[in-house]
């Protein structure tokens, strides 16, 4: 049994009040915070824990704390992300939903952390219900003298507000997530200048995602060194996993960062391998942004080493032969899934989603999706697997913002390593359409 | 003062400059192309993607190379910096592809578009573009509508520059008109087809790149290269009143702002001199106007012909 540290309390009825909540040592980091550390005190723990950002870059947060620029009688700024709208990941509403107060917990001592009196929590619009729970358990921290002015006679004010987003994917990055804010249309905004110079209304503002913000609770609560010994090399504590597709068990799990993926698919504990007896074709372990992997790579690396669930463990091999962490959602995909329509699913959304600011990633996502389109509905030719790779080869890095990447990468890599099955939707047009999804028997039965 | 070098030349610039900046103080073909970047607009740029460069070398300190092509729009040099435009093949590469993009979902009307000759999509296409297509799907398309009464809005033509959004946000009282949607089907529009009208909203004309906003008082009236640039002046109390008409024999067809070779309008006695909707759109006659002499036009591809003075630069290049 693996150690949780933000899931611990899940299970206890009515840990969404406060009161239950408080009664499970709850708020306990901010009393330690407030009134035994010095803000410097917090951060550094962070950085001593080596917790990496949640939301899917893996940027350590305790450094990207430290890079935020303290100007005299200038206003700081901490927003939560919590636009979690890439396919495959529900971590976040996992959490917010089942124990709210963690998040606002985490809120009130990284604000004290960095000195911020006014910190947001922006969700996503499609995620109303949970805005209605977060905004109970505020108005509760409110009530109990956790916000609002002197929190606990420390002296120091914190304001939470929440900011609901409208439903749009690209809100999520950083800075289009400031304009958003902003109350202006959701473009990113071109680096340099980054948030944590000019972010928020001109201000260092600092974007973290909900999971990171929740897990500096367990990390004031024990200290950084302590939380630091859990998992493996740069990848420490523990990770939600939102795992999905064809599995015995889906749903959000907490694994301490180094266990196996084949321990992680196939255990009891976790997600009981896959339903209805299949194989595993395929997995995409980070969110849909990631590039997806092929069965003989999922378990071991391209080295034959066993591969483990975490940042460096899932990287291995490069983007030839490894993909990410990303996000934590881990979606399987079973023998009989098609790997086209999957990627042409995964594209459809980029296009979708992307901005349309900049000419790369507006052209190319929507060039990429009537390209997989056509091939998915048998008017596929084999010079459009080609064009496509060209495509997204054009696209990756030469945008403003990571979306042109995330749109390019899993499309590069189901060609990397399906490639046979974008070309028997070329020379089997008739079947691809009759059976729309699921190929594998017809044409590379796994054995 | 920092020193950059651009394509083996060496530049010195104020500090906080950009590379596109630094680059034009060297002029010729060292300059990247722009589609979206417009000095005189505050915020313009980064957007099209055609002015990426390499960078290999950042500065003198950091001397590492940048490892993805940076938008030389919106990057600041550093001192000692290394920068490759043309001399860079994966900067030719990227920008034949982000021309690629930019003309899938472009009807490639020239022949009957107001704007060539003068368009800055052609020069791209002329330059970088291939021959044929590799895009087989349908393109997206739109009615051309009316903006106001003297705009005409052609969407199918438009690259979403979103400079004509920052002209409505800086010269005007209230900006009715903006960017709907997101990705490839994003479009301007006006909010529920409200007018443009205001003294200065013909100026998103002048800063359109390609066809997607024309003079309703010029269109199909004439090509541009069968016309006289003429500098002109005229009193004016909304304006600078400095303008060039384009003339056919003594028939004014059309008024625009002054632009340079970059396609922007020009300072004139340290103020960007946009001309107001009278000056553009009423005075068609030459007594209100006092005509000083001919325009210098450069650098586009299909105007630039058959003009008299050309820029000697260009001209040494080709005797080489």
């Amino acid at each position: 049994m693996g150690r949780k540290l933000l899931l611990e309390h899940i299970d206890v009825p009515g840990i969404e009040t406060f009161e239950v909540y408080r009664k499970n040592g709850g708020y306990r980091s901010v009393e330690k915070a407030l009134k035994t550390m010095s803000p410097q005190n917090v951060v550094e723990e962070v950085q001593a824990s080596g917790l990496r950002g949640r939301g899917g870059a893996g940027f350590p947060t305790g450094m990207k704390w430290s890079f935020l620029a303290k100007p005299e009688g200038v206003p700081r700024y901490l927003l939560c992300n919590a636009d979690e709208s890439e396919p495959g990941t529900f971590k976040d509403r996992y959490l917010m939903e089942k124990i709210p107060h963690l998040l606002v917990e985490g809120m009130i001592v990284s604000s004290y952390a960095l000195g911020c009196n006014q910190s947001y929590i922006y969700i996503r619009g499609e995620y109303m219900w949970v805005l209605e729970i977060v905004e109970k358990a505020i108005a509760e921290a409110y009530a109990n003298g956790f916000l609002g002015k002197n929190i606990l006679g420390s002296g120091y004010d914190l304001d939470l507000a929440i900011a609901p987003g409208g439903g749009a994917y690209i809100c999520g990055e950083e800075t289009a997530l400031i304009e958003s804010l902003e109350g202006k249309r959701g473009n990113p905004r071109i680096k340099p200048p980054f948030p944590a110079v000019r972010g928020l209304w001109g201000c260092p503002t600092v974007v973290n995602n909900v999971e990171s913000i929740a897990a500096v609770v367990p990390i004031v609560n024990d200290g950084g060194a302590e939380y630091a010994k859990i998992g493996i090399g740069k990848s420490t504590g523990t990770k939600l996993i939102s795992a999905c597709g064809n599995l015995v068990k889906p749903g959000v799990y907490e694994i301490e960062l180094g266990i196996t993926v084949e321990e992680f698919i196939y255990s009891d504990e976790w997600c009981g391998g896959i339903a209805n007896g299949k194989k595993i074709k395929a997995c995409v372990p980070g969110g849909s942004s990631v590039p997806i992997l092929p069965a003989n790579l999922i378990t071991k690396t391209a080295e034959g080493v066993d591969r483990l669930m975490s940042y460096e463990g899932l990287a291995e091999g490069g983007f030839a032969s490894g993909s990410m962490l990303g996000s934590g959602g881990f979606i399987v995909f079973d023998e009989d899934q098609c790997i086209v329509r999957n990627t042409w699913n995964f594209a459809r959304f980029y296009a979708h989603e992307s901005c349309g600011q900049c000419s790369p990633c507006r052209e190319g996502t929507g060039w990429m999706e009537k390209v997989l389109r056509r091939l998915e509905n048998g008017q596929g030719h084999m010079h459009d697997i080609d064009l496509l790779a060209e495509i997204n080869k054009k696209i990756e890095g030469n945008t403003i913002c990571p979306l042109g990447d995330a749109a390019a990468w899993p499309v590069a890599a189901a060609i990397r390593h399906f490639r046979e099955e974008f070309e028997w939707h070329v020379t089997h047009p008739d079947e691809a359409v009759k059976r729309n999804f699921g190929i594998a028997s017809n044409h590379m039965p796994l054995v | 003062m920092v020193k950059v070098i651009i394509d083996d030349i060496e530049v010195e610039v104020e500090p906080g400059t950009t590379i596109l900046n630094a680059a034009r103080q060297i002029g010729g073909d060292v300059v990247p192309p722009a589609m979206c970047y417009y000095s005189k607009l505050q915020g313009s740029g980064g957007k099209c993607r055609t002015c990426l460069v390499e960078v290999a070398a950042g500065s003198t300190a950091d001397p590492r190379p940048m490892p993805k092509l940076v938008a030389s729009c919106s990057t600041p040099v550093m001192d000692g910096m290394i920068v490759k435009n043309k001399t860079s093949e994966r900067v030719y590469d990227n920008r034949a592809a982000v021309t690629e993009f930019l003309l899938i979902n472009h009807p490639l009307d020239c022949p009957i578009c107001d704007q060539a000759g003068e368009c800055h999509l052609q020069d791209l296409g002329f330059e970088h573009g291939k021959e044929g297509t590799r895009y087989e799907e349908k393109r997206r398309t739109f009615d051309p509508i009316d903006i106001g009464d003297k705009i005409k809005l052609h969407m199918n033509r438009c690259i979403l520059c979103y400079r004509c959004v920052y002209v409505a946000n800086q010269l005007t009282d209230k900006r009715v008109h903006g960017i709907m949607h997101r990705g490839d089907h994003a479009e301007i529009s006006t909010y529920i087809e409200q007018a443009i009208d205001n003294d200065f909203s013909g100026n998103v004309i002048d800063v359109c790149p390609v066809g997607a906003l024309t003079d309703k008082t010029f269109r199909f009236k004439s090509r541009v290269w069968f016309l006289k640039p003429m500098e002109a002046s005229c009193e004016c109390t909304k304006c600078a009143g400095k303008a060039v008409v384009w003339m056919f024999g003594d028939e004014i067809y059309r008024v625009t702002g002054r632009k340079d070779k970059y396609g922007e309008i020009e300072d004139i006695d340290g103020k960007t001199a946009w001309i107001c909707n009278e000056c553009r759109f009423d005075k068609k006659d030459k007594s209100q106007w006092n005509i000083e002499g001919p325009r210098v036009i450069n650098r586009h591809s299909v105007i630039a012909q058959n003009q008299y003075l050309v820029d000697e630069r260009i001209e040494s290049k080709k005797l080489n």
